[in-house]
């Protein structure tokens, strides 16, 4: 089933143009790799899902995004509640300055989920434990989350990003700077993550794309080249630029 | 969608549009006051820039002045004009009892002779003739002409009383009172009487302390911070002294005053009242603003262009001599000037060191006792005739005034001549 | 005098760097290569010059006036005067000769200024003498050993770094000079009138000291009542309380606006005028006060049946706090906008609005910063000075409300050291007592500000 359908975006920063007529859809509760080399367009592309683009004051976003037959594009999405149900995890950790338990709480905190303290406890247990962070931290919730390892404070920022219930979750490559070790506990939890969300995740290792992902979507030079299963581009793309990239020859 | 997440929502969409405008009234709130400040200076200030002349008809009598026949210039100058210049006044009303004679005479200010004694030095041939003489107004008409001072006050709390109304609206009627330009606001010193007082004095004092200030920190606050910024060594003392200047940045102004007055005059007997200590104090206190520009400066210059000079040969001493520290000027001299700019609004520290005391001459040179504007402005405001007050606001204009410049300049300087390293 | 010799000695410098270059280029002509560049030979010569002379000069300045007194007293040695005795005699002595004596003149002291009037030119003229001939002397020397592998680039230059060295010690000179300048006197004062009546009286009332006969010795006990600085200290933090009052909120919320919400146009226009703010001198902002602010607000409480003075703590607080926004607003600024933009996105990300980003994710993170501009806020509010004595009064009452007049350590400084005083005198030691109190109570709130901000941008650079 088809969860979030774009058509037709292209992206201006200023007057430069960063994206051409992306069209892709992305299938439920699948993960979705977009790959390519850097500077193509792919974390562009997916900060528009969630609007993100917006915080840039000379980017300007067009066409059309169809997310459960909504179109996020629209002037009357409410770009708060979209948020809510498209959770982002970012390249770099980036935890807030605060406990470990109200890096989690602050989520449900500002959009009312939970009625007492109860609820909300359970709330971050929950997300810390579909996070596989749960056993790690449960004795330190309320030590800083500045103070956990890399690789514990991105499971940290997923387990922020699931708190509050999201059916889509955007991964922007969440993986890059953690060690091997690290990156091999993420991907274990993305393929759990991926029986309850949507999952789209901008990797620039192919290795990876190939490991985790579904489907998979090839970007170059802000146009999308092409996209299908992680399987057919991998082994038998139909554009000689796939080709080109996914044997090595350039980026 | 739950109706309780709907509210929610709403609230928090409220909060958000409060948190903008309270955002938005801070700043509409500072810039008020800015306006409110601006409008409120001008317009008791720009009064100040016209000065109130009676035109009064003067019989240079030769036998009043006791002059005999065909007096030489020096008889001129030595006459007596008092009785001219009294009965000038007389003549306005020639009724007039002895109380009311008085109060014409306080019609004008003190000046009214030499007025009328400069009226005969420019021309001779008027002796023995009448001819109609301008003479300053005293301050209280200046003010009511102005239209400064309450006319309905009842008569015994009025410093002008209603004869001297009745004769002066009768002189506006027959177009006797005119309003000129005040070059004497610029050109004389400081007076008791409002109408005579000007800001030469105190506009001297300035310059000269801003230029004493300027002689002293800017060589050394510049050799410190080349020393500072490329010669000194990572140790305890370079650490020692650059907390030195920092604190030094941040103590209140008056304690450098106090540091005048216990050291610069106590100890070292300097004149008191002069620019010169005051000028020394100002620069110690613009000693840190200027370093820490500097330093900025000096910093901002690439490590490239130091690389290249040390590679051709030259010691350190002259990369920094020939090169870092020209290239670092317009960054230091514009930090310079706007200390300075500081430095010219200082009043406390004056104020200790005794550039307050009434002087009534224009300093010739920085050993001179003197004023400055500031303190000027804290003299006259404190004193308690209106006349004083459309003063102060213009002599506050004519600081302000100084200020923009030296903050322009600074700019200009900073933009035209700084390199940009990109 | 002084300042011809200086000028001669100026001249001499000149030449000797003349004479320098030109043995230089003289060598050089021998075809025999020099170390450094013939100006440097210059250079170095003429600081053989300089500094003999500057030596010669600092020493003379400082020990001339002790053996001149020296000498001149040492006619009144057996004769039984107090130390206090014989520094007046002095004093009377050296007015007389320099002809500003007023008093009665009695034979002994117009002898003793006749000699001083000798002594100072024996002394002058041999200065001279001394100065030049050691002057030609070290010059001499130092030419005669001039060669072509003379190193003068070298001396010269270690020349000029201790030139740069000494000017950055002007910074402490200064802070010790403060410190000088100010613990003399307050010693003094605390030996007359006890640390704890100053530290803990309520009654501040330096007008009584006036009134006192200048030859009585002091009496303690007099004045048990006059010198009690608590109304002043509490005057100096109400004020400065009220001020921050006015200058947190607008301060922190225009901050706030410009580094998050302004657009570029607003930010262009609106962060220059509020720099405006900054840039008026404090006696302007006095005069405003006491000219507009305070009247406007006694005639507010009037109309709304409110007791208030024309020079209330109130109108006073108010103008220093709207001097004191920009500073707030602008450090806020800088600290806010050095937030790492990772930590907005992930907020935004959680579909916070800008709001709450900035309530609960940015200002926390930016709060030692913003409490370090805070700090240096309230240090400045602390120190001010004119606007006090300008629009609130300069009687030390003791009181919290705002309506009333109070008065402040600083503007009682001024109160008590407008006009002549004489130093050693109770109110004028007063004066420096005060001012060494506000001297520590800056340095430390400026101390702990600065480790405040540090810490702060340890944790983000």
């Amino acid at each position: 089933m088809i969860k979030i359908s774009a058509k037709s975006v292209d992206v201006f920063y200023g007057n430069k143009q960063a994206l051409f007529n992306i069209s892709l859809d992305v299938e439920e509760k699948q993960i979705t790799a977009l790959i390519g080399p850097s500077g193509c367009g792919k974390s562009t592309f997916l900060r528009c899902l969630n609007r993100m683009n917006d915080v840039i004051d000379i980017c300007k976003v067009t066409g059309q995004i169809m997310i459960n037959n909504f179109d996020i594009m629209d002037k009357t999405c409410d770009v708060v509640r979209l948020r809510e149900k498209i959770g982002m995890v970012f390249q770099k950790p980036n935890p807030f300055p605060k406990s470990v338990y109200e890096n989690i709480s602050y989520g449900p905190t500002i959009h009312g989920m939970a009625q007492s303290k109860d609820e909300m406890d359970q709330i971050v247990e929950t997300s810390l434990k579909k996070a596989a962070l749960w056993n790690e931290v449960k004795d330190r919730l309320h030590e800083p989350g500045t103070g956990l390892s890399g690789g514990q404070q991105q499971r940290l920022c997923i387990a922020r990003a699931i708190s509050v219930g999201p059916e889509v979750i955007l991964m922007d490559e969440p993986c890059s700077a953690l060690d091997p070790i690290a990156t091999a506990q993420i991907e274990e939890l993305m393929d759990e993550l991926k029986k309850e969300h949507t999952i789209i995740i901008v990797t620039h290792s192919m290795a990876q794309a190939a490991r985790v992902s579904q489907n998979t979507g090839f970007f170059h030079l802000g146009q999308l080249i092409e996209h299908g299963s992680t399987d057919k581009i991998f082994k038998n793309p139909d554009n000689k630029k796939t080709q080109d990239y996914i044997t090595g020859r350039f980026g | 969608m739950n109706k309780y997440k709907e509210e929610l929502l709403n609230k928090r969409y409220k909060a958000e549009k409060r948190f903008q405008f309270y955002g938005q009234s801070a700043i509409f709130v500072a810039l008020l006051f800015l306006t409110i400040f601006i409008f409120k200076i001008f317009s008791t200030g720009f009064t100040a820039f016209q000065k109130t002349w009676l035109i009064v008809p003067v019989n240079f009598d030769a036998e009043l002045m006791l002059l005999d026949e065909n007096p030489t210039k020096q008889d001129i100058e030595d006459a007596d004009y008092y009785e001219i210049a009294l009965q000038s006044m007389w003549n306005l009303d020639p009724n007039a009892n002895e109380d009311q004679q008085n109060q014409l005479k306080r019609m004008v200010s003190y000046f009214f002779e030499r007025e009328i004694k400069q009226e005969l030095l420019k021309d001779p041939n008027l002796l023995g003739k009448t001819t109609e003489v301008y003479l300053t107004a005293s301050d209280d008409l200046d003010q009511v002409f102005k239209g400064n001072y309450p006319r309905d006050l009842p008569e015994d709390q009025r410093r002008v009383s209603d004869y001297q109304l009745k004769i002066f609206d009768e002189m506006v009627v027959n177009e006797k009172v005119e309003s000129k330009f005040n070059i004497s606001f610029f050109t004389n010193a400081d007076s008791r009487e409002a109408e005579l007082a000007g800001i030469a004095s105190s506009f001297m004092g300035s310059i000269f302390s801003i230029l004493v200030c300027l002689a002293i920190a800017f060589p050394v606050a510049v050799l410190a911070a080349i020393y500072l910024e490329e010669f000194a060594p990572k140790n305890r003392i370079t650490d020692f002294i650059e907390v030195n200047i920092n604190n030094l940045a941040a103590v209140p102004s008056i304690v450098f005053g106090l540091l005048g007055l216990g050291v610069l005059l106590a100890i070292f007997h300097l004149p008191r009242s002069t620019p010169l200590v005051g000028g020394i104090t100002l620069s110690l206190m613009t000693l840190p603003t200027i370093i820490i520009a500097a330093r900025a400066s000096l910093k901002a210059v690439p490590p490239s262009i130091r690389e290249a000079a040390l590679a051709m040969g030259a010691s350190k001493m002259q990369t920094t001599l020939h090169h870092t520290v020209p290239l670092s000027m317009p960054g230091t001299l514009s930090g310079t000037i706007i200390g300075l700019a500081q430095a010219l609004g200082e009043t406390a520290p004056l104020i200790l060191i005794g550039m307050v005391a009434f002087v009534n001459t224009i300093p010739g040179s920085p050993m001179d006792p003197a004023a400055s504007l500031p303190v000027q402005i804290y003299i006259w405001a404190e004193s308690a005739e209106r006349g004083f007050v459309e003063k102060v606001s213009a002599c506050i204009m004519v600081l302000l005034g100084f200020l923009i410049l030296m903050n322009l300049a600074a700019q200009i300087i900073r933009h035209k001549f700084e390199k940009k390293w990109s | 005098m002084n300042l011809v010799l200086f000028l001669f000695i100026v001249l001499l410098g000149f030449t000797s760097y003349y004479f320098g270059r030109r043995k230089a280029y003289a060598i050089q002509s021998t075809k025999t290569r020099l170390t450094a560049l013939p100006k440097f030979y210059g250079y170095y010569l003429a600081i053989w010059c300089a500094i003999p002379a500057f030596i010669i000069f600092s020493l003379w300045a400082v020990f001339e006036p002790s053996i001149v007194k020296f000498l001149i007293l040492s006619d009144y040695s057996n004769q039984g005067y107090l130390d206090d005795e014989l520094n007046l005699i002095y004093e009377k002595t050296k007015s007389l000769a320099r002809g500003q004596f007023t008093g009665e003149i009695t034979p002994f002291i117009e002898r003793s200024a006749e000699k001083y009037l000798n002594f100072r030119s024996i002394a002058q003229n041999s200065k001279i003498v001394i100065v030049l001939s050691i002057i030609i002397a070290s010059v001499f020397y130092a030419y005669n050993r001039l060669s072509g592998n003379s190193r003068t680039r070298e001396p010269v230059e270690k020349f000029l770094n201790a030139v740069l060295f000494a000017a950055s010690l002007a910074a402490i000179l200064t802070t010790l000079g403060i410190i000088f300048s100010l613990i003399f006197q307050t010693i003094d004062f605390f030996k007359v009138i006890p640390l704890l009546d100053f530290l803990f009286g309520t009654h501040w009332y330096p007008a009584k000291a006036f009134v006192r006969d200048a030859s009585e010795p002091l009496d303690p006990s007099m004045y048990s009542d006059t010198f009690g600085s608590v109304p002043l200290f509490a005057g100096t933090f109400f004020i400065a309380f009220i001020a921050m009052c006015v200058a947190i909120p607008v301060g922190l919320m225009s901050g706030i606006y410009m580094a998050e919400y302004a657009s570029n146009k607003v930010r262009q226009y609106a962060k220059p005028l509020i720099e405006i703010l900054a840039g008026i001198p404090t006696v302007v902002y006095g005069f405003f006060a006491a000219l507009t602010v305070g009247p406007f607000l006694k005639e507010l409480g009037n109309s709304m049946g409110l007791e208030v003075s024309a020079e209330s703590a109130l109108a006073a607080g108010g103008v220093m706090g709207i001097m004191i926004i920009p500073f707030i607003s602008s450090l806020s600024d800088d600290v806010i906008t050095s937030v790492p933009q990772n930590l907005r996105d992930g907020s935004y990300a959680m579909g916070a609005t800008k709001s709450e980003t900035i309530k609960k994710v940015i200002f926390p993170a930016a709060l030692p910063g913003i409490v370090g501009s805070v700090l240096l806020g309230i240090s400045r509010a602390i120190g001010e000075t004119m606007i006090v004595v300008m629009a609130s009064g300069l009687a030390a009452n003791l009181t919290f409300n705002p309506l009333d007049s109070t008065s402040t350590i600083t503007a009682q400084i001024v109160v008590i050291l407008i006009g002549d005083q004489a130093f050693g005198d109770p109110k004028t030691q007063a004066a420096f007592a005060l001012g060494m109190t506000l001297f520590l109570v800056t340095l430390c709130l400026n101390i702990f500000a600065l480790k405040v901000v540090k810490k702060y941008r340890e944790k983000y650079e």
